[in-house]
């Protein structure tokens, strides 16, 4: 399962890198399935219900009034049915396209299950809204899926009757089949849309709209092809003839013939099977997590800022439980927690000039302290020599660190750069640690713990808690998303970065005023 | 590094590429699921054999030894017969089942839902069933003088009330 991973990630970093050429990093639509996916949804929604208006059901009439919006009113309805139908189709790559890589990247297991199981049967679903769209039209392809789709639930035997005898000859077909029909064909979607929120239940400020540039890329795209190569019904159907040869639409009805042709208990089995893996999967094998982000009440003043940040709603803000004279403390759902520590950057304890006392803040990684950090960093500092040194924090979801550190580069590890406490950056230069700091990790747009790369930016750029303090001269800060495949542009980075300190004024410690803890000052 | 320009063409590019993706595989390669040069016959009934066993007429000392809410003149057993079909095709024979009945306690109706690919042309069909539980010979019997056309689907049906098996040649419903 490992290898098969790392194959899907590595397919998904090199086709993002290289959408990454043509677009800005919020356009890549690699980076926005989720919210592409919404997007599609509506465009179904919104046609489908201009298409309803005009659609009428029943036995002769549903074909009808289907070839009337092509035919007669092409400008508008029959747009509006391309756009339904192409748009479905969209909808259903995208879909499946996120699922793959969120499987690559590892996000379907451990506290992510929940999403994981959600989204595979959303994902079931669409494709029911689909095929049962496919029956309304009532042409030769509506035909041969109805007549496919009931033969092989009869295969089950759990009916008094073969559902398959509605289609048995002309005569049997009866007008009240397409209203049901029709109503699976609404109700699934809604259905769909009710577990749509459910799947983004554990997520916080989920992205269900596209930036505009993309939404308007993807909408031109639709309508361009809408009008380009509308969609059109095949010839209407006939019980009475067999529908030899049919226009599939591959991106729902790919398993068609094998229905028809494969023994039914085989294709059974092996859909059961497909579908009770899929939502099995986080646990095959199940992932061994570190333990969650845990509350040291002594140190938690219930700023809320890691609430605020937590990317997986895993913190909630409680009633103070121990007298202390603060409204509120954090409390950790555990279920909730993925454990990137992020929530660790943004408490304001998290504070690596302290010395009295262990540093532990109000929230830690108790697997990867903050202490332990600041132990690392310390290490590595010692380490260094020369003019130029640099200390690399990389989270470990992106750039690979391995056998980057010299003598004039320091590397330390994080669980996502999100976990980094602006103060460490002032703290390495005013203790001269290093000449300069450097932050990396997953490419633009694509944090592997979703909002690292946007916090730590915006803590930077002092315009979220917690602020790095004004006196961190920028020039001797950078920071580099670069993504997995991104080892050759770190280098080169750290090289033009090293040439930049190297010329600059050696660092001047910031002045100690005596009696005063540097502590206090932030 | 591609120039702003270069940026808008490539991003150009990737929607049509999508565009015509989506496009042609909405509908292409066709699919041939069935021969152009044949025909089919369906053959498809739900239909309850006998009894397996006859009903007993219940003495009067053992209705009244019944709970009041389950007396009744007669005791029935609920399971059916199997049914037994057989589709000859120019007298020889195309297809022979044995319909076991349907549900847990084996009461319910036997099933059948066949489709049969043949060269089109004149057939001579037929068909017979027996519902009664007898070993040998047949309850219901049909032939059918077909000419059928290539990709014709005919079907057969079979309803006791209108005599056994028939040819459905009905039209949709207005």
């Amino acid at each position: 399962m490992r290898r098969l991973r790392t194959l899907v990630r590595a397919a998904f970093d090199r086709a993002e890198a290289l959408l990454g050429t043509v677009f800005p990093p919020a356009w890549n639509p690699l980076l926005q399935l989720g919210a592409l996916g919404f997007f599609f949804y509506w465009i179904v929604v919104a046609s489908g219900i201009y298409v309803y208006v005009f659609f009428d059901t029943g036995i002769t009439e549903a074909y009808a009034s289907v070839e009337y919006m092509t035919r007669e009113q092409w400008y508008l309805a029959g747009v509006m049915r391309s756009f339904h139908r192409y748009a479905s189709d969209a909808l259903v790559i995208v879909a499946v396209l996120h699922l793959l890589r969120e499987f690559g990247q590892d996000r379907y297991r451990g506290v992510r299950w929940f999403s994981w199981v959600t989204g595979v049967v959303v994902l079931v679903l669409v494709f029911v809204a689909g095929i049962t769209g496919y029956w309304l039209v009532w042409d030769r392809l509506a035909q041969y899926v109805a007549i496919v789709t009931t033969e092989w639930f009869d295969a089950l035997g759990i009916f008094g009757e073969p559902v398959a005898r509605n289609f048995l000859a002309p005569d049997t077909l009866d007008s009240r089949f397409f209203t049901l029909m029709a109503f699976i064909h609404i109700a699934v979607p809604l259905i769909a849309l009710i577990l749509l929120w459910v799947h983004l239940q554990r997520v916080t400020k989920p992205r269900i709209d596209p930036p505009r540039g993309l939404a308007l890329g993807a909408f031109l795209s639709l309508l361009l092809l809408s009008l380009v190569h509308p969609a059109v019904s095949q010839p209407p159907a006939d019980l009475a003839t067999v529908p030899g040869e049919v226009g599939l639409d591959w991106f729902y009805l790919a398993a068609y013939p094998l229905l028809e042709r494969l023994p039914a208990p085989l294709t059974w089995g092996t859909a059961l099977f497909l579908f009770a893996t899929a939502l099995a999967i986080p646990w095959l094998p199940p992932l061994r997590m570190a333990r969650p982000a845990r509350v040291d009440l002594e140190n938690c003043n219930g700023c809320a800022r890691c609430f605020a940040d937590c990317p997986y709603a895993a913190i909630t803000m409680v009633p103070r439980s121990d007298g202390a004279p603060y409204a509120a403390e954090a409390r950790v759902d555990p279920s909730l927690c993925v454990r990137c520590g992020i929530c660790a950057g943004a408490c304001p304890t998290a504070m690596p000039f302290r010395r009295a006392g262990a540093l532990s803040p109000g929230i830690d990684l108790p697997d990867r302290s903050i202490a332990f950090l600041r132990e690392r960093v310390e290490a590595e500092g010692a380490r260094l020599a020369g003019p130029g040194r640099i200390m690399v924090f990389g989270c470990e979801e992106g750039v690979p660190l391995e056998d980057l550190a010299s003598d004039r580069v320091g590397v330390v590890r994080l669980a996502c750069a999100g976990q980094l406490p602006p103060s460490f950056v002032d703290w390495v230069l005013a203790r001269e640690l290093a000449d300069g700091v450097l932050v990396t990790g997953c490419a633009e747009n694509a944090c592997h713990a979703r909002f690292g790369i946007t916090w730590t930016e915006a803590r930077f750029a002092r315009t979220r808690d917690p602020h790095l303090r004004k006196r961190v001269p920028s020039e001797r800060l950078r920071t580099l998303w670069a993504g997995r495949l991104g080892r050759k542009t770190l280098e080169a980075e750290l090289e033009a970065f090293a040439r930049t300190l190297e010329a600059l004024p050696p660092v001047t410690p910031p002045r100690r005023v005596p009696g005063l803890r540097e502590a206090a000052e932030v | 590094m591609l120039g702003q320009a270069g940026r808008w063409a490539g991003q150009a590019l990737f929607y049509a590429v999508a565009a015509i993706v989506t496009g042609v595989f909405a509908t292409w390669p066709t699919w041939t699921s069935f021969p152009v040069d044949r025909a089919q016959i369906k053959i498809a009934f739900a239909h309850g054999g006998a009894r397996k066993e006859a009903c007993r007429k219940l003495s009067a000392q053992e209705i009244a030894e019944l709970p009041v809410r389950e007396r009744r003149p007669s005791d029935c057993g609920r399971e059916r017969v199997p049914l037994r079909f057989e589709l000859r095709l120019h007298d020889e024979v195309l297809l022979a089942r044995t319909l076991p009945p349907s549900g847990l306690s084996r009461d319910g109706p036997s099933q059948l839902y066949e489709k049969l690919a043949v060269p089109a042309g004149r057939h001579v069909v037929t068909v017979r069933l027996a519902d009664s539980g007898r070993r040998e010979g047949f309850d219901f019997e049909s032939r059918f003088e077909l000419e059928l056309r290539p990709r014709q689907s005919l079907a057969i049906d079979f309803e006791p009330d209108r005599g056994g098996f028939f040819v459905r040649r009905g039209r949709a419903e207005p």
